[in-house]
């Protein structure tokens, strides 16, 4: 194997080592599969001579990009296949190759592919939210056509042949629909962070991965090492690293064991341990685990994508098919969770200059109370089908009034239980009051340190500040389970904190009453937490909030944890 | 010259799943059928992308147009396509 070119600046000849940000624990070994970025038209590229044989050419690139769609389409998993067939039909849709043909007499064939394009997206945007997929669509065919023109890889995520490691500059969630989960050892990104996609994906599939690796730059086929723990990938290791990684994966496995017990520290202190689900398909899989319930169900899903709302009979179907795959355990379901980040046709507000800081979650819902309450209809109506231990909560409350108002529409349909998602420091501060009308609370931990730390979650560079061991957040989370701990109410976390093993100490130490997560995360967390007692657990979030930073914070907690567990926190 | 005016019952309208059935019904029978709104513009009903420009939505009336061999065969074939809930 050659010796990759790294654009890194550091002339180490002996190891090429990168240092990231590891998102999700574990060890991989295995050749990088990159995923290209998508071209841009050449601008320097003159009109063709040859009119006819220019769009020839170009009718030629289209048809090939169909037909490689369509095989991709033929092997590809079930969820997979529409978009690859829509990808199909559009590049060999008859209209645009006509707009490109007509463009040729004006400019190169790439910038014709490129205006051509952007004319009928304007054209389908035109039309509203809800054609957003098809205009993804439309740019995917359209960068695949420019990179046949310029004679480049394709871009996106390759086929994957062969168990691979995935290196990419950041992974957005159309690409990693058509990921073959089962061929993918571990992702690496330079961009994104600890609650990027790439994150969550990482977090879903139970694979290691590291983001904001700078200076990445390997060739296809290269032997790389990634430990998703301490964000360290190896570029071309030795023998001897490899066997030490595979020793490392092997004792990683023995330490997390099989244990299928109910989550509970070292002595019986129990902290249930839930699954975070988002589709029916995930319900399924997840119900297969050792797993006491469903600490966050995602409903969005439902109404993505659609021109309507979903009708009361298709959402009460739904929910009754995910009760039944989790009865007799509970199922707590989040309510409709958009905003004017995630716009939904039937639902547009406006556009708005801070999305995150707009009427989202309940608020939407206080808006558009039609949506809200037929989502309530539809819940009761499986509630009364199933018998089910529905736990019903709201997103983004900031306020007692706001928690009682939505406690009251859940009782008046006889649904059993009412909640609220605590995101908002403003509703952790004062849990106590807020929580006085509701049965329970759960902690969403990603949208928390947002909004405490003031920081974008989706913004890569701040990753620092969203890190979930920041002292202040944890603060936060403090305040909010004193509250709910005072009137004796259950407060579970359902964001990605609550999935990190030494996090899960602290947050159980503060009173933290179920942790909920995506099932691959579950056996590190209930191994770490049968192995502390309670009163650990508090001397751990004791020493975390006295830390000055979330780095001290973490070593705090790693001094105090037992050492043999070390490597799975 | 035959013709066809049918109600488009696909829940989420003439775009995603719908469009492209429709389109490919169309394409594989190889005769060309253009299709719009009554009275308004007819587009190629062969190009998903100007299929989903119309911005058709359920419960909207559409109409088929095409000529030749096999016409009315095809228009009826096709109308009833759109007379169902294509994505059920």
């Amino acid at each position: 194997m050659t010796n990759p070119v790294r654009a890194s600046a550091e002339p180490d000849p002996g190891v090429s080592m990168l240092s990231g940000i590891g998102v999700s624990r574990g060890f991989a070994t295995g050749p990088a599969v990159v995923v290209s970025p998508p071209p841009a038209f050449d601008p320097a590229e003159p009109v063709a001579t040859d009119q006819p044989a220019a769009s020839a050419r170009v009718r030629a690139v289209l048809h090939d990009v169909a037909d490689g769609l369509r095989a991709r389409a033929e092997t590809a998993p079930d969820n997979a296949r529409p978009v690859l067939e829509a990808g199909a039909m559009i590049a060999g849709d008859p209209a645009l190759a006509d707009t490109i043909e007509a463009l040729l007499a004006t400019m190169g064939p790439t910038r014709a592919v490129h205006e051509a394009a952007g004319q009928y997206a304007a054209l389908l945007e035109s039309l509203g939210g809800y054609m957003a997929e098809r205009v993804t669509d439309l740019m995917d065919v359209r960068d695949r056509a420019i990179a046949r023109l310029s004679g480049v890889p394709e871009p996106g995520v390759p086929t994957l042949t062969e168990p691979s490691i995935l290196v990419a500059r950041d992974l957005a969630p159309a690409e990693t629909a058509l990921l073959d989960a089962s061929l993918c050892l571990a992702l690496v990104t330079e961009a994104g962070g600890p609650t990027s996609h790439t994150a969550i994906l990482a977090a879903q599939l139970g694979i290691p991965a590291v983001v904001q690796v700078h200076g990445l730059a390997v060739t296809p086929g290269t032997l790389l090492a990634v430990d998703g723990g301490s964000g360290q990938v190896i570029i071309d290791p030795s023998p001897e690293v490899r066997t030490g990684f595979a020793a490392k994966q092997a004792r990683r496995a023995t330490m997390l064991g099989d244990s299928r017990a109910p989550g509970a520290t070292k002595d019986g202190h129990p902290v249930a341990l839930l699954a975070n689900i988002g589709t029916l398909a995930d319900a399924e899989t997840a119900a297969a685990q050792a797993v006491e319930g469903v600490g966050l169900f995602r409903t969005e899903f439902l109404f993505l994508d659609r021109a309507d709302a979903p009708a009361v009979a298709e959402q009460t179907a739904t929910y009754t098919a995910v009760l039944r795959a989790f009865a007799p355990r509970h199922v707590v379901v989040r309510t409709l969770d958009a905003g004017a980040d995630k716009p939904l046709a039937f639902a547009d507000l406006g556009a708005e200059a801070n999305p995150a800081l707009g009427r989202r979650g309940l608020r939407l819902g206080r808006a558009r109370t039609d949506l809200l309450d037929d989502q309530l209809d539809a819940l009761a109506a499986a509630y009364a089908a199933t018998g089910a231990d529905l736990w019903v909560m709201a997103p983004m409350v900031a306020t007692a009034a706001e928690a009682a108002w939505f406690a009251e529409r859940v009782r008046a349909r006889g649904l059993p239980r009412a909640g609220v998602m605590i995101e908002v420091p403003a509703a952790a501060l004062r849990s106590r009051q807020v929580l006085q009308a509701v049965d329970f609370a759960s902690l969403g931990t990603n949208d928390l340190g947002q909004y405490t730390m003031a920081a974008d979650r989706l913004q890569g560079e701040l990753a620092d500040l969203l890190d979930p061991w920041q002292p202040a957040v944890l603060d936060v989370i403090a305040a909010a389970c004193a509250g709910a701990t005072a009137l004796g109410k259950p407060v579970g976390v359902c964001g990605e904190a609550g999935g990190d093993p030494g996090l899960a100490l602290v947050l159980a130490g503060l009173g933290v009453t179920s942790l909920s997560m995506a099932t691959p995360k579950v056996r590190a967390v209930r191994t770490v937490l049968a192995a502390h007692t309670l009163a650990q657990c508090q001397e751990m979030a004791a020493a975390a909030r006295a830390a000055t930073g979330p780095a001290e914070a973490r070593a705090a907690v790693l001094a105090l944890a037992d050492p043999v567990l070390t490597e799975l926190l | 010259m035959a013709s066809r005016k049918v109600i488009v019952e696909s829940a989420v309208g003439l775009h995603a799943r719908p469009a492209t059935i429709f389109v490919k019904a169309v394409n594989d029978a190889g005769l060309p059928v253009q299709v719009g709104r009554p009275g308004g513009k007819l587009v190629n009903a062969g190009s998903i992308l100007l299929v989903m420009s119309l911005g058709v939505k359920c419960g909207e009336e559409v109409e088929l147009v095409a000529e030749g061999d096999g016409a009315d065969a095809q228009l009826d074939h096709l109308a009833d396509l759109l007379s169902r809930d294509l994505d059920a």
